[in-house]
């Protein structure tokens, strides 16, 4: 019952991720798509938790984790690219 | 099992936060309105999916709460980021802005 449940949210996250997909394809400037691609990151670190209680592992929420990290460090990169160039 | 209808209401109304800030990135006409929309509604909406997860798994509690805390502190810090740095580069509001309180571009009124 659960495990369907978390599918159903999966799959409500998913479509929100395809919207942001659009924008990236889309956005005239590339802030416009930093935004998208960090609305993007932080939504596969919630489906990344939902993927470990789906198959019933912990050591998923590492990956988790780690991700969120990366996620931080690599924005930070591409907002100093986008104020003063590398 | 009263455990488990409650972290899937959480994670339900999580995953509808989720699904609103992609709607508002897609919709909205302007970087620095895309970027409150994905900021606000993704970062709500991932700590409640997350800690919904764990309270559905009690055993698992602790480290979800960790993961959500780090995405509610962190997030809001690349978004400021992004945000700081398109305004340093200039660029443009929509045309339906009316005020400008940074005072960088001409032509608005400032109501700071």
């Amino acid at each position: 019952m659960s495990g369907t449940m978390a599918l159903t949210v999966m799959g409500v996250a998913t479509v929100g991720m395809l919207l942001c997909f659009v924008r990236v394809v889309t956005g005239p400037t590339a802030s416009d798509r930093a935004v998208a691609t960090d609305t993007v990151c932080t939504i596969t670190t919630a489906m990344l938790v939902l993927l470990a209680f789906v198959f019933d592992r912990y050591v998923y929420l590492d990956v988790a984790l780690v991700y969120a990290v990366l996620m931080f460090i690599g924005l930070l990169a591409i907002a100093r690219y986008l104020e003063r160039g590398i | 099992m009263l455990h488990v209808v409650i972290g899937g209401v959480v994670t339900g109304i999580g995953s509808l936060f989720l699904l609103v800030g992609g709607l508002g990135v897609f919709r909205m006409p302007d970087v620095y309105n895309r970027l409150q929309a994905g900021t606000k509604c993704t970062t709500l909406g991932a700590f409640l999916t997350i800690v919904g997860v764990g309270i559905m798994r009690p055993e698992w509690f602790w480290k979800t709460l960790a993961i959500s805390l780090f995405i509610v502190v962190t997030n809001p810090i690349s978004n400021h980021a992004i945000g700081r740095a398109s305004l340093k580069k200039g660029v443009a509001l929509c045309d339906r802005s009316v005020a400008d309180s940074s005072g960088s571009f001409k032509g608005y009124e400032d109501r700071s």
